[in-house]
């Protein structure tokens, strides 16, 4: 099981914060790719992910008991 | 003497002067602050009210990231940094960055460097409410998307 964290847009689209998925020992493009099936008209190509909140890559692998944060761009400041 | 962490992510305004009591120094000879306030106007669109939305968990190691590469560039400074999260109103304070420093130069600069960095690496996204009543989400930087998969560590500074 790994917890999936939605910000900003995605959390409204989606209508979830968070959701625990049974993806694990795939990486973030897989895990991208069966929740874009899954939510239509969500797409996660412009999106960061972050895995145990440090910024991970689209080859990253996410294992069980992992938290992935999908990270839009960001507008702090 | 205050304990409260360097790098805070809130929920209520920032009290200023305690920002800045932080960073204070007996080697310090200069202090500055960044207070980033919420702006009417935005290419003649007006703003009605904002919310900003953290990782929060993520944030505070970010800005800690952004002090340890502060402390590689200028091993004297002292940096702290108060992000606010939630409802705010044109003219509230969204952030407050005390940088202290020797000398007065550096001072400047890495307090810049800090603002910058927040941008491209802190998990904090702004939500507008318009006048027109659009809402809208993403990247005030408009340089995104990121390059290598990860914000750049150096790319996109002002010098």
């Amino acid at each position: 099981m790994i917890k999936v964290l939605l910000f900003a847009h995605l959390q409204e689209t989606i209508g979830e914060s968070e959701l625990n998925v049974e993806l694990t020992g795939q990486t973030v493009e897989q895990i991208k790719a069966r929740l874009e099936t899954q939510y239509p008209g969500v797409s996660l190509q412009q999106v960061m992910a972050a895995v145990n909140e440090e910024f991970a890559t689209d080859e990253t692998i996410v294992n069980d008991g992992d938290t992935l944060a999908f990270i839009p761009p960001i507008s702090g400041g | 003497m205050m304990n409260t962490p360097l790098f805070e992510i809130v929920d209520q305004a920032i009290n200023i002067e305690e920002v800045k009591e932080k960073v204070v120094s007996r080697n310090a000879g200069a202090i500055t602050l960044f207070i980033g306030t919420v702006r009417e106007l935005t290419k003649g669109k007006k703003t009605l009210h904002l919310e900003y939305q953290a990782y929060p968990a993520m944030a505070i190691k970010m800005l800690e990231q952004i002090s340890k590469e502060m402390q590689e560039r200028w091993p004297d400074v002292k940096v702290a940094i108060s992000h606010r999260v939630g409802r705010l109103e044109i003219t509230d304070i969204a952030v407050v960055i005390a940088v202290s420093s020797p000398h007065r130069k550096v001072a400047y600069e890495a307090n810049e460097y800090a603002i910058d960095r927040i941008k491209q690496i802190v998990p904090i996204w702004k939500k507008e409410f318009w006048e027109d009543g659009t809402e809208w989400i993403g990247d005030q930087l408009e340089n995104i998307p990121y390059p290598k998969g990860a914000p750049a560590k150096e790319d996109n500074l002002h010098d």
